[in-house]
């Protein structure tokens, strides 16, 4: 009992009241408009679809930050970029097997899309490394204006579509079970997640650029002492964090209808993300993606639909009040030196 | 014998006052039949004039919040548009359900809608101000944004009250009395009247002991607070001034507009004052008017040039302009330009006279 009441675990005793709390709320409101177990599931599942997304952002936003120390506004403009870029390229009339011209444009639109992030670092972020945090982050609100005002004279203001992986056309195979539909797009996002993770663990663990990388974010003085060029790290996580969000992207594409501006949503949402699992481990934030995307598709499936971006803003704030540092993260580590 | 010396703030401002009202005066008098937008080759009309003023108040309280206290704000298009709702749901909503019936017709009822949405939107400022300026740097940044899309977001909903995505129309015009503030050449006055007192305010407010409070929590918050400031505090007071400042812009907004939505007070519109404000110079209460005329103009020209180009897609290259200015200030002269401007030329006059740019150095 003199345990629990210690201040540390009187916090996760706050935390797990809310969780009860919140839960008994969303029970009692769907309730009201007569849900069955399986209208839960059902909002979870689809919840986590939208939540991988948000994961994926949100180790964008974890690469360049730790790296760095900027929080990219762009990385919501990487998304729509990628998805654009590989509809377009979908699009165009070349002589290959539909399949195969699908894997083309896909790559095209991860190695455009990471060529921008790169050309981002170098030419606004470089030129200004030693300035205020608040002046990079307004930097990066320019970026992501210009980026998103070429994509609308590129692309117009119309939405696009992008085939589903399965059948390669419009139409997507479902799969039912019980009551509950998945669409195998969703099994594409969710084994996109779980390779990128496999594979961004092992480039950072074990390959030697991704050891300079994590010696830059623990200390970059350090790592500049022991021969790592900071500026080549920057640049370096600028586009794998450009590469991360153009991948989210073409495989959010084919559920959603990427438009020009559907980055400025996404990247709040992945930012949102990115905090909730504490700003610094990619583990974390994306368990902070799964997270926010099913509470936030619970919280409008209960409620009103139209408050589904509110409940993310909602999130935020209170997050950034009292628990700054990210409910996954440690509670001594401050999340930013000011 | 000694004179006593006119602060050179009164002088530019009285000098600000008559260029503005002159300008405005000639579209009452028309000399010679001229209007105003003859003066300036048909570019810039009465109808952006006034714009210009009231994003100028705006711009105005962003500087002293930005530039003086250092503390950004991604959301003041959110105190903006308390401003504008508060009014026209106050002076349509009431009349048309017949609440408070001779008092909500009367013609001042309007005016003191307007201060009552001051009023609300600067309580607010500072029961949000608190909690969110203990933030710093990029998360005070997110959280200010995540606080203008909310109030967004809330203003698109409730369409009994907001007018939803729709918004509300029909909000009468301004009057005081019988004497109606409208057509556009005498509401030009009433805009403009308030920017100029706005300014004053502003100038007086930088000048004072809060003022130098804000200026000392820029240069070093823990330093301030060693020496005594009450560094919290002053910071809330910036933002509680600063929103008041963009809720009355709101609140003239609405009159002049007779319709408000919640489209024009996007998370767009925050960063454009930003930017607005960091064309102008972010530590210059000066710099907002010629941040807001500079920006808002070039935008107009290039997206009325470019629709008879390319129709319907100008708005592209306008947007383009603001981010590639955004980028470009403070890549350069994150300072805003009118300092920016002022090193520079401190450094050309130091190149012209050697001796003294040694004794400096």
């Amino acid at each position: 009992m003199k345990a629990l009441l210690r201040r540390k675990n009187l916090r996760w005793l706050w935390i797990l009241l809310a969780v009860v709390a919140s839960g008994i709320l969303t029970v009692a409101l769907g309730s009201l408009k007569h849900f069955q177990p399986y209208n839960y599931v059902q909002l979870a599942l689809d919840g986590l679809r939208a939540g991988s997304i948000y994961a994926l952002m949100a180790m964008g936003f974890v690469v360049v930050y730790s790296v760095t120390g900027i929080i990219n506004f762009a990385q919501g403009e990487f998304v729509m970029l990628g998805a654009m870029i590989t509809l377009t390229v979908d699009g165009l009339d070349l002589p290959l097997p539909p399949a195969l011209k699908l894997i083309v444009s896909i790559v095209a639109g991860v190695l455009l899309t990471t060529a921008v992030g790169a050309l981002m670092e170098r030419l606004t972020i470089y030129p200004a490394r030693r300035s205020a945090p608040v002046t990079l982050i307004i930097i990066t609100i320019g970026v992501t204006i210009i980026l998103r005002a070429v994509a609308l004279l590129i692309w117009g203001a119309d939405p696009h579509v992008l085939p589903a992986f399965t059948t390669l056309a419009l139409e997507d195979r479902i799969f039912r079970i019980g009551d509950v539909t998945i669409q195998a797009q969703s099994l594409w996002i969710w084994g996109t997640l779980a390779a990128i993770l496999v594979l961004l663990y092992l480039f950072l663990q074990r390959s030697l650029i991704g050891k300079a990388l994590r010696a830059c974010a623990v200390n970059r003085r350090g790592a500049q002492l022991m021969g790592i060029n900071p500026s080549r790290m920057s640049l370096l996580s600028f586009a794998l964090a450009a590469a991360l969000g153009a991948i989210g992207g073409i495989v959010l594409g084919p559920v959603t209808r990427p438009i020009y501006d559907m980055g400025v949503m996404l990247g709040l949402r992945g930012f949102v993300a990115a905090i909730l699992g504490g700003l610094l481990s990619v583990p974390g934030v994306v368990v902070g993606g799964l997270l926010l995307g099913v509470v936030e598709n619970l919280a409008a499936g209960v409620t009103y639909p139209a408050f589904k971006s509110a409940v993310a803003f909602v999130i935020l704030i209170a997050l950034l009040l009292f628990r700054p540092q990210g409910i996954l993260g440690g509670g001594e580590k401050p999340a930013e030196e000011a | 014998m000694q004179t006593r010396r006119i602060p050179a703030n009164t002088v530019g401002l009285v000098v600000f006052a008559l260029v503005v009202f002159a300008l405005g005066a000639v579209d009452l008098v028309r000399p010679f039949g001229l209007r105003f937008s003859d003066l300036t080759g048909r570019v810039v009309t009465l109808d952006t004039m006034i714009r210009i003023g009231i994003l100028t108040i705006v711009v105005v309280g962003l500087n002293l919040l930005m530039g003086y206290a250092g503390q950004i704000s991604l959301g003041q298009a959110g105190f903006y548009a308390l401003g504008a709702y508060a009014s026209a749901i106050l002076s349509t909503l009431a009349a048309r359900h017949g609440i408070l019936p001779g008092i909500s017709d009367a013609w001042w009822w309007p005016w003191l809608a307007m201060l009552a949405g001051m009023g609300l939107t600067g309580l607010f400022a500072y029961l949000v101000g608190r909690p969110i300026l203990r933030l710093k740097g990029n998360y005070l940044a997110m959280a200010t944004l995540g606080l203008g899309f909310i109030i967004n977001i809330f203003s698109a909903e409730f369409p009994s009250i907001t007018g939803g995505n729709d918004g509300l129309t029909e909000i009468p015009r301004l009057r005081i009395g019988e004497f109606l503030l409208w057509p556009m050449q005498r509401y030009y006055f009433l805009v403009w009247g308030a920017a100029v007192l706005v300014i004053l305010v502003a100038l007086n407010i930088v000048n004072s002991r809060i003022g130098r409070a804000l200026r000392a929590i820029h240069t070093g918050e823990t330093a301030a607070a060693t020496c005594g400031v009450d560094t919290e505090r002053a910071k809330v007071q910036a933002l509680v001034i600063s929103a008041m400042m963009a809720s009355l812009a709101g609140s003239l907004y609405a009159h002049f507009q007779s319709a408000v939505s919640p489209n024009p007070f996007g998370f767009t519109t925050s960063v454009e004052l930003v930017t607005m404000a960091a064309v102008g110079g972010l530590s210059s209460v000066w710099g907002a008017p010629f941040g807001v005329a500079t920006l808002y103009v070039i935008g107009d020209l290039i997206k009325s040039r470019m629709e008879k180009i390319l129709p319907l897609q100008g708005g592209g290259y306008e947007l383009i302009l603001y981010g590639l200015l955004l980028v470009l200030i403070m890549i350069f002269l994150p300072s805003g330009v009118t300092a920016g401007g002022m090193d520079a030329l401190r450094r050309l006059r130091r190149r012209r006279r050697p001796d003294a740019g040694e004794q400096t150095a």
